[in-house]
């Protein structure tokens, strides 16, 4: 869970360096995304919408929350679903608007399978989003893939409800310029 | 060898007799791991005389020669309450009647002597109904910290002079360590006794770490981990627990490693985009090659002992099935061919067979079958069982077995490749990916 301790540099570094309000802190502070993009755009945002919240279409928390930042898959698997494209336009699009964003995408298998098969498996899924994205005209050298097989499940029971949700792949967004 | 189940060679006519009080023997003392199913052997192994300095050592000795026996389940220790006769020097003359009624098929006296902090064993082994010594008796000495694996070589003697087979008593298992609930799991390599005694960790939790694998002469261990943020091929010396990450891996990420059968270089997968293959490395000058192409996943190879050819499994066919092919690659024959999906193969160290995970209707199970896939055998079944792993003589295979649901957890377990004797291996935490080593 590398990405969530980054984001929460991050998001401390940036909201030092904008201003101390704790109002920043929206309703997705809660799972460590606050802060991020909204610090730069903070100043002249529009009434009723806290930068860096989910209600701020720059913010990760808004990508995170409202575009969606996984998308999950049949059983064994790597194609993507209508609804799965769908999710990823958005991310597609909203890389495009915050061209100071990379993205790792974190392939996943449920725990129905063999280590390495699962991480075979996983690469695939992170690979499919990742060419999607591309095709969408994301730049590459801001897209990185790892696979985590059935490593990392976020659902824990062993019944099709927790694999469904276990079979994804997730972009995790950092601030940070290609190349860099 | 066609059936590798349990029996008595020689020992035909006796086999009906086992269960009698008293029986004569036909012939000289032997079990043949092959064929039939068979009572345990009843064995007499008094308490190892203390023959100075030993103290509670001898006893503590004694029993565990007792545990690598019976942990077979090819033998049955005589209860002590049962014995005429009484052992209280290593020298005194063998009173066969005494054992032979009590049936002792096999009698094995020791002694153990302490000094200067060395720990001395001697054993020896007697045909009770043949009247004779089963193989010359044997010193072993170690420091006192070895003293387990002092009874484990009396117990490798013991099991090789009576099955003819190499013994895998006196030899050690890397496996990854798992604390933790399912969503935020630490895995941590370490190395153990092939009992589950004496646990040393190699690697702290820090980075998900998966699936370690003993060099050929147990000084090395390959596994894949995390810690440069995808998963990479990384190498460990047992003696000094230094690592490093292997230079040059083809791909994004890289796992699934494996020895090659002399140490020198490795086979892998690699994942480049949606495409995983196998490659391999050779460790000192780092260079890599392509065995497999092609869109399929390739993984989980392992090599046949005499280095010729490689097991693998690939999803080429649809679905995961077992291949082999030669070393340098080339088209591959597949070998599996039942309902299900077949993966994690590893050859035998006797090339006779290779064991596999299969999945099929919803359960996972360990199985073995030969090498042109023929006589497939399932030996276990499971929610979830995978990574088989065999020991040093070929005769046992110990795995990883996780149980379902939230709570669920790993364990390793050892199971005969006749499908008997399947038994827990003690951990302190949950484990995983057993690798076993080579016979000390």
């Amino acid at each position: 869970m590398t990405h969530f301790s980054k984001a929460l540099v991050l998001g401390a570094v940036l909201l030092a360096a904008a201003c101390t309000n704790p109002d920043r802190f929206g309703p997705g502070g809660a799972d460590g995304m606050a802060g991020g993009a909204g610090a730069g755009a903070g100043a002249g945002a529009a009434g009723g919408v806290i930068p860096g919240s989910a209600n701020d279409p720059a913010s990760p928390a808004y990508f995170n929350q409202t575009v969606g930042d996984r998308v999950l898959f049949a059983v064994d698997q790597s194609t993507l679903s209508p609804q799965a494209q769908t999710t990823l336009d958005g991310q597609a699009q909203w890389l495009q608007q915050n061209a100071d964003y990379l993205a790792v995408i974190e392939g996943h298998a449920d725990e129905q399978g063999t280590r390495e098969y699962n991480i075979a498996l996983g690469a695939r899924r992170a690979n499919a989003v990742q060419e999607y994205l591309i095709s969408r005209g994301v730049a590459p050298n801001r897209l990185r893939t790892v696979s985590y097989g059935k490593e990392r499940p976020i659902e824990i029971c062993s019944e099709e409800s927790c694999y469904a949700k276990n079979r994804r792949a997730v972009t995790v967004i950092s601030f940070g310029s290609a190349g860099v | 060898m066609r059936r590798l189940l349990l029996t008595l060679l020689g020992l035909a006519a006796l086999l009906p007799v086992l269960a009698a009080p008293v029986a004569a023997q036909d012939g000289p003392l032997r079990i043949d791991i092959t064929e039939g199913v068979i009572e345990p052997v009843p064995i007499a192994l008094p308490a190892f005389v203390d023959e100075g300095g030993a103290g509670e050592l001898a006893q503590r000795i004694t029993q565990v020669v007792a545990d690598d026996l019976t942990g077979t389940g090819l033998f049955r220790r005589i209860p002590r309450e049962a014995f005429i006769s009484s052992v209280t020097s290593f020298a005194s003359p063998v009173q066969y009647a005494d054992w032979r009624a009590i049936n002792a098929q096999a009698l094995i006296t020791g002694a153990v002597s302490v000094s200067g902090g060395r720990v001395s064993v001697k054993f020896r082994l007697y045909d009770v109904f043949a009247g004779t010594e089963l193989g010359e008796g044997m010193q072993f000495a170690a420091g006192e910290d070895g003293w387990r694996r002092l009874a484990h070589k009396v117990a490798d003697q013991v099991y090789s002079r009576i099955t003819g087979e190499g013994g895998y008593f006196d030899s050690r298992v890397v496996f990854v360590s798992e604390s933790g609930p399912k969503d935020a799991r630490a895995k941590r390599l370490a190395i153990m006794d092939y009992d589950g005694a004496n646990v040393q960790y190699l690697t702290d939790s820090g980075s998900i770490v998966l699936a370690p694998r003993f060099s050929p002469d147990g000084g090395r261990v390959i596994y894949t981990s995390y810690a440069t943020g995808s998963p990479r091929i990384h190498v460990l010396n047992v003696g000094d627990v230094q690592s490093r990450v292997l230079p040059a891996q083809s791909g994004d990420m890289s796992f699934a490693p494996r020895f090659t059968p002399n140490g020198q270089g490795l086979l892998y997968s690699a994942t480049s985009g949606s495409n995983t293959d196998i490659y391999r490395m050779d460790i000192s000058s780092g260079q890599t090659s392509a065995i497999t192409s092609g869109p399929a996943i390739e993984t989980a190879p392992s090599y046949s002992p005499d280095g010729s050819r490689i097991v693998f499994e690939s999803d080429r066919s649809g679905s995961q099935q077992l291949y082999i092919m030669s070393a340098g690659g080339g088209e591959p024959t597949r070998i599996s061919f039942g309902p299900g999906r077949y993966g994690t193969p590893v050859w035998s160290p006797r090339g006779d067979l290779i064991a596999f995970t299969k999945q099929n209707a919803g359960r996972f199970h360990i199985g073995v079958m030969r090498t042109d896939g023929s006589e497939e055998r399932l030996l276990t079944a499971s929610f979830l069982d995978e990574s088989p792993t065999w020991a040093p003589n070929g005769r046992v295979i110990m795995f990883a077995r996780e149980t379902q649901g939230a709570q669920g957890s790993s364990s390793l377990y050892t199971v005969d490749v006749s499908g008997r004797n399947l038994k827990p291996v003690p951990t302190p935490d949950g484990a995983s990916d057993p690798s076993w080593g080579p016979l000390q």
